[in-house]
This record gives C-alpha cells, sequence and structure tokens, in this order.
C-alpha cells in the first residue's frame, strides 16, 4: 500500500503527502508562548514528517477510557520526528487547559497525522506571490509556512497580515521579527485589536475593510491567500478580500470554530 | 457550537479512506458547485458530523461514530473526484 | 493495552441511578447543530398538520391561543448526556391532534432548515409530546429551538426536532434525517436504542 496520498495543487499538479496515522509523542519541551498558550515540542517515534500547514489531531484517554479528540496546527514542516505545536487555552475547553496547565517533559501524547493537504504551501510549486492572513492563534500553519520558505531559501513574495489582542498575544514574536529581517523579507503586518505597543502609530481595533485592503497584496496580482483563525474572522475577512476582486478559488481557508 | 470547515474532516475520514477525503472534489446536488471538500461548512453536532455546502448549504454527507461502528452517508453528492498518483511514486 | 494520558480525566461525569443506562448528567445546556441556526420570526412563523385529507395551520397568535401546558421532565441526549428536571411551557400534541382528522399511524417531523425525524403517532399522544416555545421560563433561545421545537422526552433527544414547523402524517415509519444516517428509528433511551 502506498506511504502518500495523491493531492492536486493549484496549478493541477500531483503533490504527494505522507499518509496519516496515529502515532505517539513523547513531550521534550513545554514552555509558555503568550500567558494564554503554550509551545509544545514533541519527538514523535515513525513521524513520516509534514508539508507546512498541516495539522494533527491529538486524543486524550481518561483511565476509565473516555477520550477527548482535537486538532491542532503544526508550526513545524520537514521530515524530522520533532514537531511543534502552539496551543491556544480555551476558557471552557477539556483538551486545551490539559496540555496547556498539566502537560510536562517526558509525558506522552496520541497524535493522529499529518493531517489536511488543503491548507499547504509548498516552495517551488507556484510563481505567485502569497498573503498569509492569521487571526490569533491561526497564526501557527501560517509561520510553519513563512518559516518552511525561509528554510528553502524561496524568494516568492510573502505577505503575514497578523490580527492579535495585545503585544503579548504575539505567537513566535522572535521568530517572524527574523523572518522579517531576512534579505527576501516576510512582509509583517501586525494589528492590535485591544492594546497596541507605546507609540504605536495607529489606536487598537479589529482589522477592517480598509486596513486589509491596504495592507495585502493586491488582487490584481493575483496571489495565493491563505486565511485561518476563527470562524467569523475568516468569513468576514475573506468575503472582504472577494469583494476586492480576488478570485475564490486562490484563497484557502482554516476555521478554527468560534465567533 | 460554530461550524468549522472541510479541513476538520481529514482525521476522522483517514480511518475510513485510503485518500485524503478533504481533498476530494466534489459536486453539490443542490447547486452544482464544484469544490475540494475542505472548503465545505462542518458542523459537529455531537450526534454526527454534517457537511454542508460552502455555496449554498445543502447536506453533503454525514458521519456517525460509535465506539465499534461508524455510518458515512453522501447524501449531497454524487460523484468524488480524487487526485492518482502515479506507480513511480 | 490501551493508551491513558497521564494526569488527564476530562469533564466530571456524574453518574445517577435515575439515568437510563451510558448516560451521564449535566448541568448546563450543551448546544450542538447539524447546520446553522434559522432565523425566524414569530410574526412569519406557522405551524402546520398534514394528513391524507389535507393540512391544518396555526399561527403564532392562533398557536399561543390554544391550551398550554407546564412541563417538568428529564432529557437524554443520544451523545450520553442528560439533563434531570428540566421545565418548559408548550401546547401538548393531544391538544394539537383535537383539530387533526387521520387514519395514518406515523408522524415525520418537519423543521425551518431542512431537519426531520420520525415519531409513530401513538408515542406523541396521551400527554407524551409538545411543541415547546419555553425553557426555563424564558422564550426558547434559538440555539435551542426557538421559537418552538418538538418535546418528546420519553426518546433520545434528537426526536426533539429543533424549529419544528410541522408534522406530515404517513402510512409507514419513514426515516427521518439521523435515522437514515445511523441512528436507530426509534430511539428509546431505557433501551438504548442508540444506533441501527
Amino acid at each position: 500500500m502506498s506511504e502518500t496520498v495523491g493531492t492536486v495543487d493549484a496549478t493541477g499538479g500531483i503533490r504527494t503527502v505522507p499518509r496519516a496515522g496515529w502515532h505517539v509523542g513523547t513531550v521534550t519541551a513545554t514552555n509558555r508562548e503568550t500567558p494564554n498558550a503554550s509551545r509544545l515540542e514533541l519527538e514523535v517515534d515513525g513521524w513520516p514528517g509534514n508539508a507546512p500547514g498541516q495539522h494533527l489531531d491529538v486524543r486524550l484517554t481518561a483511565p476509565d477510557g473516555y477520550t477527548a479528540t482535537r486538532s491542532y496546527s503544526i508550526a513545524s514542516s520537514g521530515d524530522s520526528t520533532r514537531v511543534v505545536l502552539a496551543v491556544d487555552k480555551l476558557p471552557d475547553g477539556e483538551v486545551s487547559p490539559f496540555l496547556v496547565d498539566e502537560l510536562r517533559e517526558g509525558d506522552m501524547l496520541e497524535v493522529h497525522g499529518p493531517l489536511g493537504a488543503f491548507f499547504v504551501w509548498r516552495p517551488g510549486a507556484e510563481p505567485r506571490p502569497v498573503q498569509l492572513i492569521a487571526g490569533g492563534s491561526g497564526v501557527v500553519p501560517l509561520y510553519a509556512i513563512a518559516n518552511a520558505r525561509a528554510e528553502a531559501g524561496d524568494e516568492t513574495p510573502f505577505r503575514l497580515l497578523y490580527s492579535v489582542r495585545t503585544p503579548d498575544d504575539v505567537y513566535f514574536a522572535r521568530e517572524l521579527e527574523a523572518l522579517a529581517g531576512t534579505s527576501d523579507p516576510l512582509r509583517l503586518d501586525l494589528v492590535y485589536t485591544r492594546r497596541a505597543p507605546d507609540g504605536w502609530p495607529t489606536p487598537p481595533g479589529r482589522i477592517t475593510r480598509e486596513v486589509l485592503e491596504a495592507a495585502v497584496v493586491p488582487a490584481a496580482e493575483h496571489p495565493l491567500v491563505y486565511v485561518c483563525g476563527s470562524t467569523g474572522f475568516v468569513e468576514r475577512v475573506a468575503d472582504w478580500l472577494v469583494g476586492y476582486g480576488h478570485d475564490a478559488r486562490s484563497i484557502r481557508t482554516e476555521r478554527y470554530g468560534g465567533t | 457550537m460554530q461550524h468549522v470547515d472541510g479541513n476538520a474532516l481529514a482525521g476522522p475520514l483517514a480511518e475510513f479512506f485510503a485518500f485524503d477525503v478533504t481533498m476530494a472534489v466534489a459536486r453539490c446536488e443542490g447547486c452544482g458547485s464544484t469544490a475540494e471538500l475542505a472548503r465545505a461548512m462542518v458542523y459537529p453536532s455531537g450526534a454526527g458530523t454534517v457537511v454542508r455546502c460552502g455555496s449554498c448549504g445543502q447536506v453533503l454527507m454525514t458521519l456517525v461514530e460509535s465506539e465499534d461502528r461508524a455510518w458515512i452517508r453522501f447524501t449531497g453528492m454524487g460523484a468524488i473526484e480524487v487526485a492518482r498518483v502515479s506507480p513511480a511514486g | 493495552m490501551s493508551f491513558i494520558t497521564r494526569g488527564f480525566s476530562g469533564r466530571s461525569r456524574e453518574r445517577d441511578e435515575r439515568l437510563p443506562p451510558g448516560q451521564t448528567l449535566v448541568h448546563d445546556f450543551p448546544v450542538l447543530s447539524a447546520g446553522p441556526t434559522p432565523d425566524i420570526d414569530t410574526a412569519d412563523w406557522e405551524f402546520t398538520v398534514r394528513t391524507e385529507s389535507g393540512a391544518t395551520s396555526w399561527n403564532w397568535d392562533e398557536f399561543m391561543s390554544l391550551k398550554i401546558d407546564d412541563v417538568n421532565t428529564d432529557i437524554h441526549c443520544v451523545t450520553h448526556w442528560s439533563k434531570l428536571g428540566t421545565s418548559w411551557r408548550g401546547v401538548s400534541l393531544d391538544t394539537i391532534f383535537e383539530h387533526v382528522e387521520t387514519e395514518l399511524d406515523y408522524v415525520m417531523a418537519h423543521s425551518y432548515g431542512g431537519y426531520t425525524t420520525n415519531v409513530p403517532l401513538d408515542e406523541l399522544l396521551d400527554g407524551k409530546a409538545w411543541v415547546a416555545f419555553e425553557f426555563d421560563g424564558e422564550p426558547l433561545d434559538p440555539e435551542h429551538g426557538g421559537p418552538a421545537r418538538l418535546l418528546v422526552p420519553h426518546l433520545y433527544f434528537w426526536k426533539s426536532a429543533k424549529w419544528v414547523r410541522g408534522l406530515e402524517m404517513m402510512s409507514s415509519d419513514e426515516p427521518g434525517f439521523w435515522e437514515q444516517n445511523g441512528y436507530h428509528i426509534h430511539g428509546d433511551p431505557w433501551k438504548e436504542e442508540r444506533y441501527w
């Protein structure tokens, strides 16, 4: 049986991603990423690697056999068995509070993946500019994509529009700053919705249609667009983009639920 | 509870299909639009997962799971289109 | 050997001897839907019963002028949660069927948004079911099926169709939405009639 599954990328070319399977990962590091989120590093025995943008499912099992399974985007990509996640703690969550507050180095987690070939971008796949748009924790797969581009030395024009509540809520802050400082930089636009850094030129507030239009690659340049975040955020942004003339087929979305 | 999209089907359906179902292209029998299942709206209703056309909301498929069985119904879509991988890999 | 995650126990799962088999007690009211919440104004709302000979309809005001019951009951969802002692107000199916003549024995409930579920008529009569429009002293929230939902507490709660718009009499027990998708045609929680 084939080790990979076939997918068709945006140019119609056949690409493959590794077949998904259940694996056990060992937690090699867990650190607070933001006041509300943790970055987890797992060493996953047998992990076949993953493409940038893919996700995995984490399944927790209680002693009485009760299970809870949730999806998390993967911040890392490539062939390595080292898998990096960044988990946002949901206030009424069942799995995320456990992963953020309880999980320790040395613990083991059941993971299913790599999953999903749709929300993927690969270096060298297409010459089109790329616009990434992240709402909060939706930045995780987009960071994976931006990082993969840099690791490959790919020079495709890339922008990331990233909406966060406060400066403390930026995931991968140092890594993003580094990506924005290379010779083929990621153009990074941060939007603060509740509190902006001192001296920030604009008052805090949610992304508006106008802010979006000013920041994103113009429709006339036919970018590939990836939008990830809460369902409400993604749908608002995607509708505005289509309104500005972006082709709906060029927009890939990943909804995390919620408004 | 809000809906998510077809990306969320990748895990649950990997158990039953050899191909990535989220990349399968389906034609909605309600409105005729074709799209990858990743673009569908997914309602994880508790009783089962309901997948609806992203354009018109018609139910495309449902997934019900018990401990030892699953029921998959492709109700609102006809054929699906899946990429092939050549034998050379 | 089953994998157990160190330190994980999940939400508290209270058992209670008053519950049917396989159920745990909850104190909130989970919202789970098969589709978007319909937005129905009571000014536009209608409830219609279709029989082999015709149809009988009520608009909201007409419906509110029927005899209204206070209902206190336990509810059981097939996804293993139960709530004890929930309170509702609604019109009994016995009251509705005083205005309906039919020889047929089975009912398909239809909802705004397209949901359907089937119930034998004799399981809706004799004080077993209502069209409910108030929960816990407040108008029924759209998330929970408002303006009105079917309430059939002796069966699994998927039979209590949210956003109900009418009933259709049938000559046989045709399966509704979930019943076509793997769920039991009848749905008695005390017999754990969950799946095919």
